[in-house]
């Protein structure tokens, strides 16, 4: 009846069972306070069923913050056990417990909170940035979403119910084939990214369609923004990365499910073959994630230098040399498999090369700066971070990738540091330059930004204290996964700085969190208030009054002097973001418009058509979670049923003519004086 | 509704093909995937037989012109529709699902008279990739087999709307798309592995 799911799944020991009350506590707090503020109704209509892609986006946002938190703990625990499990101590974790958690670490940190970010980015921004009203496929952009979710849960609950993959974040076979691996965790990590995977690969197609076919008039490929030309490179690499991963977890699954001889290491399996495959995506997924980081900061650049950004045409090469080059240079994960000096000089040379569109990207960037007003802002303090960091990581990976040097550094901590330094100083820095700058945007106040810079610090402070030891220790000999040494190595005070590297940066998510509250708790006078004041400050100059400090105000909807079309809207904004969508006629185009201060003619509204809230896409990342749970724990019914709902509810929805509604030229016209009066 | 609305229904056509287009080459990644894996593996019969022990040709010709027929009737059905022939298209599409599921029937028989003699997935690495590639596609077909019955219990209750003759050109694209994914089956692995 339940496969192999019986009462041993719910034994855990102590430290598990910590984790599993602290997420225990929360969803019971969550449930609680919802039931109390009476607000299930609110979540389910706004945001549980929204087809609105910038309420998916916050709702990505939540979810990747969660993760952080709960990758956070188990980076942590990695760190404390390295600092502890030294000669006769034997630490805090069990070896299965460290291998478990440091295999969850990296999935978490990849598939939830760096994939989440950037997923969050392209629903808050790419509609608004290009001019539209919504994406391609506003059903098809929640269900992707709620895949992820499931995802999200899945790896959750592996932590109450059974145990998780213990064979690192990309479970290499043999190690991960039913012989070594008998237990659930493997599976849980298969169907968690597969699920979230496949809801990556649909959100892939969501958008690129997108931008290929949604643009406002005018704006042509060379006029969108350089975020946009990023996302699409991203884009592009999910389109032909994701679905080998999906190929691949089918293979290890059919492998594990049916007995198959795919990757086994006996009958005429082939296990290198799966770490070809999963390379072939994995290289590409770190520039899927880095890219719209790059056109974060190109956006944060140009607007806080108050300058075009130098170098577009460059820049936009250059991205697409990225999206080229990074399917040819997979092999560089695995020089040591002895494929031949020749096939590793190719792969070796083709990631020297791929250093030089990304050096580019950099010296734009500080072009851009050369000669400009550049405003000392949070945002721009993570780029600048994000710029020293980034190098020093990037000159890593260009030794690393030297097949030489390779072989004596290959799985130790001096690549866990490289990358690290990638994708924190990279992706993270530029996710919450991303969402400093953007955060007055959708919630109509800014950031505090004394707050912010303490967070910065901590997080480029704590970072070099908890990242530049390991480069140290890799050239000492510390392999990678390593929960135990001996004294004798005189590695430990090079792991207890490491391990206070993650105590600085845990202060530094502190002040972040600290940020949001005070930011909610003292903002600004909302922009209508902000406009208000401003327009009777002019009065008061016309009048020859004197201007008090505190009336001293900011352009309404536009904090930073802003360059794209995000920030022509005022706030707050309408469902259907452009009430009439703009003509493009240049790069920059708000920029433009704000110099040339050109009065907008009487505008002519037209009925816009929007999608209507649905829970299908809710329910069918349900169906897909009990098909994913039944798999691993071998209830085949509980999967049937999961594979039969989804198909039951794909077809109902695609019977459904009517999932739209219209809100017409005239109600338009009404919200647009609306939204005039009270601002 | 006026000429802008109408403009729009267009474009939402537009980019609905455009979108599927786009999965349908992410499908075709997938597969590129199951061939190159069928590649390395199709030697590794780990004493077991091979493809040239194991396929019977004709059969297996058989299948494929079958599978072939069908397409070219899936064209058919979307000519007549958009003529605007109904009982013409209803007519096509019912022979395109009968040969469809005469080619999965195919292909469950050969599969099964495999496992019976002792040649199922677990026996090598070989049977593995090779159940694993021919079977996907025969999933794929299945699934246009469902889709199909829904395609033509919408037409019987809806006619030919906007949305159904979207339908019925994306499900076209989709069935001629596991055509050209046959035609390389039919010739890396069953050409290939007998020659």
């Amino acid at each position: 009846m339940f496969g192999r799911l019986d009462l041993s799944a719910f034994q855990h020991n102590i430290i598990t069972l910590g984790g599993i009350a602290t997420m225990g506590i929360a969803v019971v707090g969550i449930i609680a306070s919802l039931t109390y503020f009476k607000r299930w109704k609110w979540l389910w209509e706004e945001w549980l069923t929204s087809l609105d892609p910038k309420k998916i986006g916050v709702m990505y946002l939540i979810v990747a913050a969660v993760m952080l938190l709960r990758g956070g703990g188990d980076a942590l625990l990695i760190r404390m056990q390295q600092v502890l499990s030294v000669g006769d101590s034997k630490g805090l974790l069990s070896t299965d417990q460290f291998q478990q958690i440091f295999s969850a670490h990296g999935t978490i940190m990849i598939f939830f909170v760096a994939m989440g970010a950037i997923f969050a980015l392209m629903n808050l921004l790419v509609p608004l940035m290009i001019g539209s009203r919504d994406v391609a496929f506003p059903f098809l952009n929640a269900t992707s979403f709620w895949l992820f979710a499931t995802g999200a849960v899945l790896v959750n609950l592996s932590l109450a119910v059974g145990e998780f993959g213990a064979a690192g974040w990309l479970s290499y076979p043999p190690l991960s084939e039913l012989t070594y691996s008998p237990g659930v965790g493997i599976d849980y990590w298969i169907w968690t990214l597969q699920i979230a995977g496949v809801g990556s690969l649909l959100s892939g197609i969501n958008f690129l369609t997108t931008i290929l076919t949604m643009r406002a008039p005018g704006m042509t490929l060379m006029r969108m923004p350089l975020f946009i030309w990023s996302v699409l490179g991203s884009l592009a690499l999910i389109i032909f990365a994701f679905p080998i991963l999906t190929a691949t977890l089918a293979l290890l699954s059919l492998d594990r499910l049916l007995g198959m001889h795919i990757f086994t290491s006996e009958m005429g399996g082939n296990p290198m073959m799966y770490v070809n495959l999963i390379w072939a995506w994995g290289h590409p997924e770190v520039y899927i994630l880095i890219l719209p980081a790059f056109g974060v900061f190109s956006e944060v650049v140009a607007t806080f230098s108050q300058k075009r950004l130098f170098g577009y045409t460059s820049m936009v090469w250059a991205i697409w040399a990225i999206v080229l080059l990074s399917f040819l240079v997979w092999l560089h994960h695995f020089f040591t498999m002895g494929a031949g000096g020749d096939v590793n000089a190719f792969f070796g040379i083709m990631t020297m090369i791929i250093a030089v569109p990304t050096g580019v990207k950099v010296f734009n960037w500080l072009f851009t700066m050369y000669r400009g007003r550049v405003h000392f802002t949070t945002p721009m303090m993570w780029f600048l971070g994000f710029v020293m960091t980034f190098t020093v990581g990037g000159m890593a990976g260009v030794l690393m990738s030297v097949p030489a040097v390779d072989f004596q550094i290959h799985n130790s901590l001096f690549l866990v540091a490289h990358f690290h330094t990638m994708i924190v100083g990279g992706v993270l820095f530029g996710a919450f330059a991303g969402f400093s700058y953007w955060f007055p945007r959708f919630t109509g106040f800014r950031l505090n930004e004394t707050l912010g810079k303490f967070a910065f610090w901590c997080w480029q402070i704590g970072f070099l204290l908890a990242f530049g030891p390991l480069y140290i220790l890799g050239m000492m000999g510390a392999t990678r996964r390593l929960d135990h040494y001996d004294p004798s190595m005189g590695w430990r005070w090079l792991f207890v700085v490491a391990g206070s590297g993650v105590l600085v940066i845990g202060a530094g998510v502190g002040f972040q969190i600290l940020q949001i509250v005070v930011s909610v708790w003292q903002r600004q006078p909302s922009w209508q208030k902000v406009d208000r004041l401003l327009r009777i400050s002019k009065i008061k100059k016309a009048l020859g009054l004197s201007v008090t400090e505190n009336q001293k105000v900011e352009p309404a909807s536009d904090p930073w002097n802003g360059r794209t079309l995000e920030w022509s809207i005022s706030y707050p904004l309408p469902v259907y973001n452009f009430a009439v969508i703009p003509k493009v006629e240049g790069r920059d185009p708000f920029w433009v418009a704000k110099q040339t201060k050109v009065q907008p003619a009487k505008p002519a509204y037209e009925d816009i058509e929007l999608p209507k809230n649905t829970p299908i896409g809710l329910f069918i990342a349900g169906g897909a979670f009990l098909f994913g749970f039944g798999l691993i724990w071998h209830i085949w019914w509980l999967a049937t049923v999961g594979l039969i709902g989804v198909i039951a509810l794909i077809t109902i929805r695609m019977s459904d003519d009517n999932t739209d509604y219209i809100i017409t030229a005239a109600e338009v016209e009404n919200l647009e004086a609306q939204r005039r009066r009270s601002a | 509704m006026n000429s802008l609305a109408s403009d729009q229904v267009m474009t939402k056509n537009d980019k609905t093909v455009l979108g599927f287009w786009i999965y349908l080459m992410t499908d075709v990644i997938l597969f590129a995937t199951l061939f190159a894996t069928y590649a390395v593996l199709r030697n590794n019969t780990f004493g077991g037989p091979s493809g040239k022990d194991l396929f019977n040709m004709p059969f297996v010709l058989t299948e494929t012109l079958i599978l072939l027929t069908s397409s070219f009737v899936c064209g058919l059905s979307v000519l007549a529709a958009r003529r605007g022939s109904k009982n013409q298209a209803q007519m096509w599409l019912s022979l395109t699902f009968l040969l469809g599921m005469v080619f999965i029937l195919m292909e469950i028989s050969e599969f099964h008279r495999l496992i019976v003699d002792g040649n199922s997935w677990q026996r090598s690495g070989f049977l593995s990739a090779f159940f694993t590639l021919v079977g996907t596609h025969g999933a794929h077909i299945t699934v246009g087999l469902i889709w199909l019955v829904v395609l033509r219990w919408q037409m019987f209750t809806k006619g030919f709307t906007d949305s159904t003759l979207r339908r019925l050109t994306l499900f076209s694209l989709f069935w001629h798309f596991l055509d050209v994914v046959w035609i390389f089956i039919f010739s890396i692995v069953y050409l290939m592995g007998v020659a």
